[in-house]
């Protein structure tokens, strides 16, 4: 008996997802975000329009913000691809992730894990982009909640915290979370 | 609250109580739910815009490898909808499809794919009829008729309403200005696509996970159309990849998978396309206006006459209340002494309009602003100035019999005009750059349930356990706008708790009492009220076996810092989660409930239950634009607004959703338009929406988002939780109005319509090169026909709320009204 088309998993490759090499097979036709959320069970990528309109799928594919739903998955072999999931070490949250939760720029929070890749992508390439050059980065992923204000205020209040978690860590040993730092 | 009042959580900028969540991709949408053996659903929908369905066979699609099950509209036949007076909807159309997109069967199968190829075997046979494209070709056109019910024809709704004689009101007028414009349909566009998933769970009742605003109504539709007790019915809202209005009606999906679910004994989901996004839409009505307006030579207003033609699209909806929310809030803004309001609500064969982020208010608020912006300038006022003349005053009761609460619109108009440099910059800018100033209100929730009942509008349960666990049990629905932290703050705020200590249940039908919804703005104001009395009631318990224990009045009793104890002598005190356990030992099981249910409306008249609310938000903004006078491109560098918030629980939300709603308001302002057009003759000449998907659908991005300065009006309403209003929609209304009457004063030409594009202003500037009158809008209003006025004498002529020739309301009687009136 045949299978369905979407269950002939006949494709396989290897990538390392979120620092961790990682095997999946699927249907030979699936997208990155399908492969994603599907098939691995990282379901913190979001879907707006599977036509790269909206950008709520943008991951980061060797460090460069991609917009998953665009991607095939089998073109992904052997890369690196980071997700909102791998954001966060040590169990705490990236500095992008804090200053987006304090400073209210995550909403009804659904555009949310690809604007964070998408800036942290951003920040990677230039440790202090004005807030012109943080408007052109994020002009891809649209957000119906904020009005991007407080997403520009929270990336801009990043560029601090990063800058300050690099000058202690270069001081010594990561100091262990604490119990705010893991809300 | 700290008895010192001082406050530790409310009124503190910080982290929401879900943002941990948001920001680590763990917020568990609809579409992120995955369960063993789930099958999943797709629906077939009409390619035509108005047919009948002779024949439907769904025999091949179900005989499909992989295909579960293939479901037609003779499956689900119950009509249901929002409005109890508009149940014309069918989760899957039995044999009349009204708008592209009409859902007329559905595939489930175990994979998605597999269900989508499913639906091309179902042979489907129509009988195309006449399609009605607009409100105009609907009042010309009683046949074929879209519904078998309404006033006539295609006409939907019609109402007529009259407070006091305007005739007379124009008669002691100095000038009367007729205007009329036109508001563009829009939609919601929430990134999130609609998504549900239903199963028949381990005992065999149903569950539905949905990303609806609504639980509870789905809850009512769901029992409806199934046909099974409500009680073995669970909803479960799922967080909202935003709403803004576009999730709040029972859905057909939502229904289909959970009759499917049951049928199968499987879970099953469906998740939308864009386009059937689109298809869904409940967006905003186009609304076609004529105001004409009495004023003295001062800029008071002597009398107000609108009238309005809705575009309703294919299905009721919200629409009845649409169509009074289009006359409802004129005399809230200002004050209007007589007032006629006539709205009338076709039926098109377009997806069905409904509420969006205000709700009804926002096309004739476009029109009013506008006008005001014309008579101030014809009677050389200032237009600031002359708001701040009319500006309605705390406790009036309006013309039309709405209360009002604390009123701080003119301290709106003040600060906006301070901080924008106002008076330099007016009339001043240089040819091409100018300013415009606009003003609104809006609810704090609806006075009324959507179903007549008596019942609270909102409850909140809260349990308290051994080890200082305070969970909070609530019908609110968190579709982003912050209702788990309303929640979480309030209860944190009377118990001395921090917002992380507190744990929320909310938006379950089976878990939490009863909240109707995230709509109106209600939840601030309703849930946080409930909450507030759930968490003072548990408090008290506490307090009282603390007491005791120390032998102190529980008055002096203080709850703060995670501690409970005497206020005058802190050291002695114990631990919250102690004091949990001292009331546990003394009166067992410890759990507090509250309640919130809206103040009687002195609105009594038929029609008057759509407008009132506890108490109304104010809002006043100034747009600046640069326009380009070659091409007509429009720029907006700077947005100022002020909000009258009566108190902001979380003034990092709060700013959240003023920013949110200039936003999307400039989204509708200059480019967000839901627009449609007909297919050549030789395809089917159907009428298809020009661009249902999100790269033509143009909305703002990073890149168009001007800066905006906002600033919070704080003076507590008794009627909010610790003097909370609403926030969500009001600062939305007087954006559009604000970047047209900016265009005038940068270029000197009217766009009385919405969107405001570079075509319509390159439109205007030839007609007034030519000599002609500077304007782009529409010229003439289209004859309806009216039913007669229900006459409601205002309170200032001595009415009672009902209409004169109408008969007094059932059950009302004249001393209760006269209470209602004086209390």
């Amino acid at each position: 008996m045949q299978l369905p088309v979407e269950s002939q998993k006949t494709a396989q490759i290897r990538l390392i997802l979120n620092g961790e090499a990682t095997d999946v097979s699927f249907a030979p036709y699936k997208t990155l975000l399908e492969v994603l959320r599907e098939d691995l069970g990282h379901t913190g990528t979001k879907h707006g329009c599977e036509l790269g309109e909206c950008g709520a799928c943008a991951v980061l594919v060797d460090g460069k913000a991609v917009l998953s739903c665009l991607l095939l998955a089998l073109e992904c072999d052997t890369k690196s691809v980071l997700t909102v999931e791998g954001l966060g070490a040590d169990g705490k949250l990236h500095p992008l992730q804090d200053a987006f939760a304090d400073l209210g720029a995550a909403q009804c929070g659904y555009c949310t894990p690809a604007i964070l890749v998408t800036a942290k992508a951003l920040l990677d390439a230039n440790a202090s982009p004005t807030r012109d050059e943080i408007r052109t980065a994020l002009s891809g992923n649209l957000c119906r909640c904020t009005g991007y204000q407080q997403i520009f205020e929270a990336v801009e209040d990043a560029i601090v915290r990063i800058a300050s978690r690099d000058a202690s860590n270069a001081g010594g040993a990561s100091p262990s979370p604490t119990a705010k730092d893991l809300r | 609250m700290s008895d010192r009042g001082e406050m530790r959580v409310i009124g503190v900028a910080r982290r929401r109580v879900d943002a941990r969540a948001k920001v680590t991709g763990q917020t568990r949408f609809a579409d992120d739910i995955f369960l063993p053996r789930m099958a999943y659903c797709k629906l077939l929908r009409s390619p035509h815009p108005h047919a009948r369905i002779r024949k439907i066979d769904t025999s091949r699609a179900a005989a499909h490898p992989g295909v579960y099950l293939a479901l037609s509209g003779k499956d689900l036949p119950i009509e249901y909808g929002i409005l109890p007076v508009s149940q014309d909807e069918q989760a899957l159309c039995v044999d009349h499809v009204r708008h592209v997109g009409d859902p007329v069967a559905a595939v489930i199968a175990r994979e998605e794919l597999t269900a989508f190829e499913a639906l091309d075997l179902i042979d489907v046979e129509y009988e195309l009829l006449m399609t009605i494209a607009d409100p105009e070709e609907a009042l010309a056109m009683p046949v074929p008729r879209i519904h078998e019910y309404g006033e006539e024809g295609n006409v939907h709704k019609r109402v007529s309403l009259e407070f006091g004689d305007v005739e007379q009101g124009f008669g002691e007028a100095d000038e009367v200005f007729e205007d009329t414009f036109f508001y563009q349909g829009n939609t919601h566009l929430p990134i999130e696509q609609h998504a549900s998933v239903a199963i028949k769970d381990p005992g065999g009742k149903l569950t539905i996970w949905s990303s609806t605003q609504t639980p509870h109504y789905l809850h009512r539709a769901l029992a409806k159309v199934l046909q099974m007790p409500a009680g073995h019915i669970r909803v479960i809202a799922t967080p909202n990849g935003g709403g803004f209005g576009g999730k709040s009606d029972p859905f057909n999906h939502e229904i289909v998978v959970a009759r499917a679910a049951l049928m199968l004994d499987r879970p099953v989901k469906i998740c939308l396309t864009r386009e059937e996004v689109f298809y869904c839409h409940r967006g905003r009505h186009p609304v076609l206006m004529k105001f004409k307006t009495g004023v003295k030579k001062d800029g008071t207003i002597t009398g107000m006459h609108l009238q309005t033609l809705i575009d309703g699209g294919a299905y009721g909806s919200y629409g009845v209340a649409s169509t009074f929310y289009t006359g409802a809030l004129q005399t809230v803004t200002y004050h209007v002494p007589r007032y006629k309001f006539q709205g009338c609500r076709t039926f098109t064969n377009k997806p069905p309009c409904g509420p969006k982020r205000g709700h009804g208010t926002v096309q004739p608020r476009f029109g009013q602003e506008v006008q005001l912006d014309k008579i101030a300038e014809k009677l050389s006022i200032d237009p600031a100035e002359l708001r701040l003349r009319i500006a309605e005053s705390s406790n009036a009761v309006t013309a039309n019999f709405f209360r009002l609460s604390v009123v701080n619109l003119s301290e709106c108009i003040r600060r906006v005009v301070k901080n924008s440099d106002w008076k330099e910059k007016f009339r001043k800018l240089p040819e091409g750059r100018g300013v415009g100033l606009a003003c609104s209100a809006y609810l704090t929730g609806a006075g009324l349930p959507i179903y007549w009942n008596k019942m609270p509008h909102s409850g909140v349960h809260i349990k308290f356990d051994r080890g200082g666990g305070v969970a909070v049990f609530c019908g609110a629905t968190e579709i982003g706008q912050g209702s788990d932290d309303v929640l979480a703050g309030i209860v944190a705020e009377v118990l001395g708790l921090e917002t992380f200590d507190i744990r929320l249940y909310t938006g379950d039908t089976d878990l939490g009492p009863v909240d109707l919804g995230s709509y109106s703005s209600r939840v601030t104001i309703m849930a946080g009220n409930a909450a507030l009395q759930a968490a003072e009631r548990g408090r008290e318990i506490i307090a009282e076996a603390a007491a005791e224990k120390f032998g102190v009045p529980k008055e002096r009793l203080q709850f703060a810092d995670k501690r409970v104890f005497d206020s005058a002598a802190p050291e002695k005190g114990v631990t919250f989660a102690e004091a949990v356990c001292l009331a546990e030992a003394r009166f067992g099981t410890i759990g507090a409930i509250g309640s919130y249910t809206p103040p009687k409306s002195p609105a009594l008249y038929k029609g008057g239950g759509v407008g009132p609310s506890p108490t109304y938000s104010y809002t006043a903004a100034v747009v600046e634009v640069v326009v380009n006078p070659v091409t007509g491109w429009i720029t907006v560098p700077k947005i100022w607004i002020a909000h009258d918030i009566g108190r902001s629980l979380n003034p990092t939300l709060v700013r959240g959703q003023v920013e949110g709603s200039v936003y999307m308001g400039l989204g509708e302002a200059l480019m967000e338009e839901q627009e449609f057009r007909r297919l050549p003759k030789k395809l089917s000449n159907a009428l298809v929406h020009k661009f249902p998907s999100m790269l033509e659908y143009k909305s703002p991005t990073s890149l168009d988002m001007p800066e905006v300065m906002t600033e919070l009006i704080e003076e507590p309403d008794p009627r909010g939780p610790f003097g909370a209003k609403e926030v969500g929609q009001g600062p939305l209304l007087p954006i559009m109005p604000a970047v047209a009457n900016a265009v005038y004063d940068a270029v000197g030409v009217r766009i009385d319509e919405v969107p405001i594009t570079p075509e319509k202003i390159m439109k205007a500037l030839a007609e007034k090169k030519a000599g002609r009158e500077p304007r782009f809008g529409p010229s003439h209003f289209p004859n309806v026909n009216w039913p007669e006025a229900l006459r409601v004498p205002p309170p200032w002529e001595g009415g009672d709320g009902n209409a004169v020739n109408d008969v007094p309301r059932a059950g009302k009687h004249r001393a209760e009204k006269e209470k209602v009136l004086s209390s």
